[in-house]
């Protein structure tokens, strides 16, 4: 995989279908649906829990907010990631081209896909930071490196925000 | 408790031919504000989370609080080694707008009553 800063999009070249496939699942993996300790995480508390008045008002009001903003993101980025579906070969390296506009529906998709994982799986400190571990022999194997593959994406685009 | 505040409104009257100025009667508007409002202040607190990259919560931190680059990476630094950082502490309204935008860049932020 190639990434590249081109005017104003960023463009990923040299895809090959493992990492398009990751990259499909941005969406769904950013879904908390059906898992609860991913759901705690992405709508967490906003106190540490002695102002019970707070919480109640931000279920009511903050939370459909903050479900309608991190909604739009991924749909942002379920649109962007339709240039993936096209009828190439299907083991041909794809380009996929990010609107820098977009940048931050990426960052915010990214960042829910890598907690949502997180949280599913239960994943230390330690295993997120062990940036070596290999092969990939399992299906939390395959999830740390999704995480890992979304960071790396986060850091450059964050990078790119930079300049 | 309340918090009395006083304006002085004048507003001027001349009158050249008889060359005598006239002062209208002073307004004083009061305000008050509830106890809450003037009760001990907020803090905005970020915890620690090993997920959120050290590079974009510092760029959260940039953006939320309009810090400069320095201080933001130097609370980055205190959440990531001592688990949280102070980040702001004021009256609750904006402290709730502030975790309300830190909550939306989903990091983990709670608001804080001084005790």
């Amino acid at each position: 995989m190639e990434i590249h800063r081109r005017k104003d999009q960023i463009e990923l070249s040299e895809l090959d279908p493992f990492l398009a496939e990751l990259l499909r699942q941005i969406p769904t993996s950013a879904d908390p649906n059906g898992v609860p300790a991913a759901e705690q995480r992405i709508f967490s508390s906003p106190s540490s829990g002695k102002e019970t008045e707070i919480c109640a008002e931000w279920k009511t009001y903050v939370e459909p907010e903050l479900r309608r903003l991190f909604q739009t993101a991924t749909e942002t980025v379920a649109t962007d990631l339709q240039q993936l579906n096209g009828n190439e070969k299907s083991f041909a390296n794809r380009t996929l081209r990010i609107p820098s506009k977009h940048a931050d529906a990426w960052l915010s998709a990214l960042n829910q896909a890598r907690l949502v994982i997180a949280a599913k799986h239960d994943f230390t400190e330690n295993e997120l930071n062990d940036h070596f571990r290999s092969p990939i022999g399992s299906r939390r194997d395959l999830s740390l490196f999704q995480v890992n593959f979304y960071g790396f994406l986060q850091e450059f685009i964050l990078r790119e925000l930079e300049d | 408790m309340a918090q009395i505040k006083e304006m002085q409104g004048l507003t001027y009257a001349s009158n050249e031919q008889a060359g005598t100025i006239t002062t209208a009667e002073p307004t004083i508007e009061k305000e008050t504000r509830s106890e809450e409002d003037l009760d001990l202040p907020w803090q905005v607190i970020v915890h620690n989370d090993p997920v959120n990259l050290m590079s974009y919560v510092t760029m959260v931190f940039q953006r939320v609080f309009g810090y400069p680059r320095e201080k933001a990476e130097k609370h980055m630094l205190e959440v990531h080694h001592g688990g949280r950082s102070i980040l702001w502490s004021g009256m609750r309204e904006p402290a709730e707008l502030y975790v309300q935008q830190l909550h939306g860049y989903l990091l983990l932020a709670t608001l804080e009553k001084v005790s």
